[in-house]
């Protein structure tokens, strides 16, 4: 009896990828863990395995294909397991190192593939939702989409709502159970799934999601030619998370750096770097900064809980680097900064430049970075207000260093400035702190001495 | 392009409420099912049959009962193959009325046998025999029904060891008829039996009969059917069975059975324990559908399988096995596939017990309410009290609300009595509409009536019921 593959959880939020290739042919013995199907997600291009050995039957995918998570993917002879247990939530093939990745709210499980346990969100369990009956009251989100029951819903938790006022509020997309009855006893009418939308839809009333309504687009084509072309994954995936993170009450502030004293370091240790296999750059350099900078000022590094009306902290130093690509804004993580020196920074920082260049990055270095840095003094600009990387609080912009006369003493020296621009969430930092982390940046560029007294 | 947009397996009234509504909806529908015309168990050997003959079982009955008011009849000469006409008839006329309402909707109706190749295609074998036809689909709808379990380890291969099917055919009058299991489909078929003259007896392993219905009702029922069946067993169960010279031998066990019911000799034996979901469809291996251990096939709110195009409905997804709720999860499996957000979420599917007296009841139980450990209040009115009741002689009945005592919402009702059946589908628009005790209450209901003692238990809620003197404990 073949057993099904189907396409695992990829990881919070993903649902669906395209197929870039498939990595088995039909009649291949391949073993558990073993890659069978490349696969582009969002932004992130990944390799997921097989959770089963077994003789290859049936390849139900091709390249240019778009799947779905539950999908099956391919179907394999003699894989004694049933397709259920302990399917791969994550990639198992980028493992990069960290172990200090802790989640706040998760238990950890003895499931073999270490990879999961670094997926960011907490909730995210990373074993297959069990099937769930559904009869006894209202599923999680992700076990509705995903696992039928064996019996359907009968009288669960009896909701005072009539039957066409609970079609009413499904065909809204509201949870009958949030509505409250203004009818005798608690009752529900459709007037009160009405007022209820209205109140989430004009902000009165936190909906589903915090997201604003699109406006009305106005008919384009009134004015002349148009071309419609559908969002590319990462396009749509940026978008999507920039809806959310712009949200955030930015301020940005703007300072610069005599970084005379940088480019004749830089010039005085290219040749031992490059036989280090590293080229020192002034992006590699402001990472080791703000390293040491997040150290001083660890609330850079924090997140804002407003729920919980708390902050976290944390106690690790992973500093996300956006890299303009051919196909949009990526930004991977250099992960314990603190730890490393600049040349490793500068190697390590060319290897995911490249990976993001050539759609190779995972999912997993690209997230867990606490504060992101945007250079893009190597296009020009002499400032700009870059937007926080949400969950950080955060960013550091660059731009291009320009010859320019500053004053010494009693006149004026031409000397290289460095525009920095840091953009941060005002409900977490203050405007004081974020001038002192920017003095502290711009100090550390023009004497690195200072950085030990 | 697929041959259809939607193919229906089974023609029982999930399956022909599902092609006849989409149809209806503009989809162009197949229904494939083994009989001439839809129907399905319901109509051709379960709901339809069963109830014609309980309606000649109630008229011996009453015919009986009779002399009471000074209408002395004699017994009854029966003309089994006349009642056997009679029953067919009324399951040929609807069944026909099927096949015609398919026909007028331009539901493509094929007689023969589904296996399923793929998730999008299936092989249909005639039932007049021929090649088998490949028809391709976009989507499915699985409406295979059930049918009745056997007892395991039990299994005698004798005419005289009835299904319900079987026993719905009335071969013969037997004299002795044993009923292995007292729920609905065996009291009623008993019930049939024992108004045609034959000593029924009933043997249930549980301690009650109706096992899940609350007991206050079935005790209105036990007392009655002591006395017009021979004997009911409880706690009791069937260890063997064997063919004898004039009937079968049966071996029983059970707390306090009688030496003489521990070994004794039916004319026939009717097995009516419960009933499979008809999961093992061939070829639903190859489609993705899952099926759970009870042998359901599994299914979210939506009736929509693990496969996304194929739904699945009826007694094949799970309890109630009944046709009312195959026939609303049909709707709902239409709607779904025509991209509505729906979702079968009934807070009330009513379950009748066509005995007599009937049994019927919908939403909450008392029973369940304990298991919940959901607190609840009970208002109960007995019948004994009621018009109605007592003036076609048929005072033993109950009429109970379930209560929430926070928000005196209408929770569950159960019936008990003459008619009781007719009466429920109050009970379960109360309980859908979310109705208090007091809408009850204040809505009139006519006079003399059965449905009047849904009035009256609200009226006993508060205190205050005209007919039963019954104040409110403070």
């Amino acid at each position: 009896m073949a057993t099904e593959l189907k396409l695992p959880e990829l990881g919070e939020n993903v649902e669906k990828g395209d197929v870039v290739r498939v990595l088995v042919n039909v009649g291949d013995v391949i073993k558990a863990d073993q890659p069978v199907v490349e696969l582009e997600t969002d932004k992130a291009t990944i390799e997921v395995p097989s959770n089963v050995g077994g003789t290859v039957k049936e390849i139900r995918v091709k390249a240019g294909d778009k799947v779905k998570v539950g999908q099956v993917v391919l179907t394999l002879d003699e894989g004694a397991e049933a397709a259920e247990k302990a399917a791969p939530t994550a990639p198992a093939a980028s493992k990069t190192s960290s172990a200090t990745a802790p989640e706040p709210a998760s238990q950890q499980e003895a499931a073999p593939e270490p990879a999961p346990k670094k997926e960011a969100a907490p909730r995210q369990s990373s074993k297959p939702a069990p099937v769930v009956d559904i009869s006894t009251g209202r599923p999680a989100a992700a076990a509705a989409k995903a696992e039928p029951s064996s019996t359907p819903v009968t009288a669960g938790a009896p909701v005072g709502a009539a039957p066409s006022v609970r079609r009413y509020a499904r065909e809204l997309g509201v949870n009958i159970g949030d509505v409250p009855g203004s009818g005798p006893g608690g009752r529900i009418g459709q007037d009160d799934v009405t007022r209820y939308v209205k109140g989430v839809m004009t902000g009165a009333r936190p909906g589903a999601t915090g997201v604003a309504r699109q406006p009305q687009l106005p008919d384009f084509s009134k004015w002349g030619a148009i071309d419609v072309k559908p969002m590319s994954n990462i396009r749509r995936k940026t978008a999507e998370h920039l809806s959310i993170a712009w949200q955030a009450p930015h301020v940005t502030q703007h300072d610069k750096a005599d970084v005379s004293g940088v480019e004749e370091f830089r010039k005085a240790h290219a040749a031992r770097a490059e036989k280090q296999g590293a080229k020192i750059t002034v992006t590699a350099i402001v990472i080791k900064i703000v390293a040491l900078a997040i150290e001083k000022f660890p609330q850079f590094a924090s997140s804002v809980d407003m729920a919980n009306e708390s902050l976290i902290y944390k106690n690790y130093c992973h500093i996300g680097v956006a890299v303009d690509t051919p196909a949009g804004l990526l930004v991977p993580v250099i992960r314990d900064v603190d730890k490393k020196s600049i040349s490793d920074i500068a190697g390590e920082l060319t290897v995911l430049s490249q990976k993001a260049r050539d759609r190779k990055l995972s999912l997993d270095e690209m997230s867990g970075g606490v504060i992101s840095i945007t250079n893009l003094g190597g296009i020009g600009g002499t400032s700009f207000t870059p937007i926080v990387n949400q969950p950080e609080v955060a960013i550091l912009g660059l731009s291009r260093t320009a010859t320019e006369p500053v004053w010494k003493d009693d006149k004026f020296e031409p000397r290289p400035m460095l525009p920095l621009s840091l953009s941060y969430d005002h409900r977490v930092i203050d405007g004081a702190d974020a001038a002192r982390f920017l003095r502290f940046v711009a100090d550390a560029l023009e004497q690195p001495l200072s950085l030990y007294l | 392009m697929s041959d259809t947009q939607l193919v229906v397996i089974g023609g029982g009234p999930g399956g022909y409420a599902a092609a006849f509504f989409a149809a209806d909806s503009g989809i162009q529908t197949t229904l494939v099912d083994m009989e001439l015309n839809p129907g399905g168990v319901c109509l051709y050997r379960g709901c339809i049959p069963s109830k014609a003959l309980l309606h000649v079982a109630k008229v011996a009955g009453e015919a009986k009962h009779a002399a009471n008011w000074g209408l002395t009849y004699a017994e009854p000469k029966i003309d089994l193959d006349k009642l056997r006409t009679f029953k067919n008839n009324v399951v040929g006329k609807l069944v026909g009325g099927l096949g015609q309402l398919a026909k007028q909707r331009k539901v493509t109706y094929i007689q023969g046998k589904a296996s399923f190749l793929d998730a999008k295609s299936i092989s249909i074998e005639p039932a007049g025999g021929g090649d088998a036809k490949k028809l391709t689909f976009d989507h499915a709808i699985i409406a295979t029904g059930s049918y009745p379990t056997k007892i395991p380890g039990l299994s005698l291969n004798s005419d005289r060891v009835m299904d319900s099917t079987a026993a719905l055919d009335l071969p013969e009058i037997p004299n002795t008829l044993l009923v292995v299991g007292g729920g609905y489909i065996g009291l009623e078929l008993g019930s049939v039996y024992a108004a045609l003259g034959t000593k029924v007896t009933v043997v249930e392993m549980t301690d009650g009969l109706l096992p899940g219905a609350d007991r206050d009702l079935v005790t209105y029922l036990s007392r009655r059917l002591e006395t017009t069946l021979h004997k009911i067993l409880l706690k009791t169960r069937v260890t063997g069975m064997e063919e004898a010279k004039k009937g079968i031998k049966v071996l029983m066990e059970g707390e306090g059975l009688g030496d003489a019911d521990k070994a004794q000799t039916f004319d026939r034996v009717l097995v009516s324990i419960g009933r499979r979901p008809n999961s093992a469809v061939p070829g639903l291996d190859k489609t993705g559908v899952k099926v759970s251990d009870k042998g359901f096939i599994q299914v979210d709110a939506a009736l929509r399988t693990a496969t996304p195009n194929i739904f699945a409905i009826g007694d094949v997804v799970g309890e109630p096995m009944l046709a009312h709720k195959a026939s609303h999860e049909a709707r709902v499996a239409v709607e779904a596939i025509m991209g509505h957000k729906v979702a079968f979420e009934p807070q009330a599917i009513p379950a009748v017990v066509f005995t007599d007296p009937e049994v019927a009841w919908c939403g909450l139980t008392e029973t369940e309410a304990k298991k919940q450990g959901r607190k609840v209040e009970i208002a109960k009115f007995p019948w004994a009290a009621l018009g109605r009741a007592l003036a076609i002689d048929r005072p033993e009945g109950v009429t109970k609300l379930v209560i929430d005592p926070e928000t005196e919402r209408v929770l569950g009702v159960g019936m008990v009595g003459a008619g009781a059946g007719e009466n429920i589908a109050e009970g379960v628009l109360a309980v859908e509409m979310a109705a208090l005790v007091s809408d009850l209450k204040l809505t009139i209901h006519p006079h003399p009536t059965m449905s009047e003692t849904l009035m009256e238990a609200a009226e006993v809620f508060f205190g205050h019921a005209t007919h039963v003197y019954r104040p409110k404990k403070k």
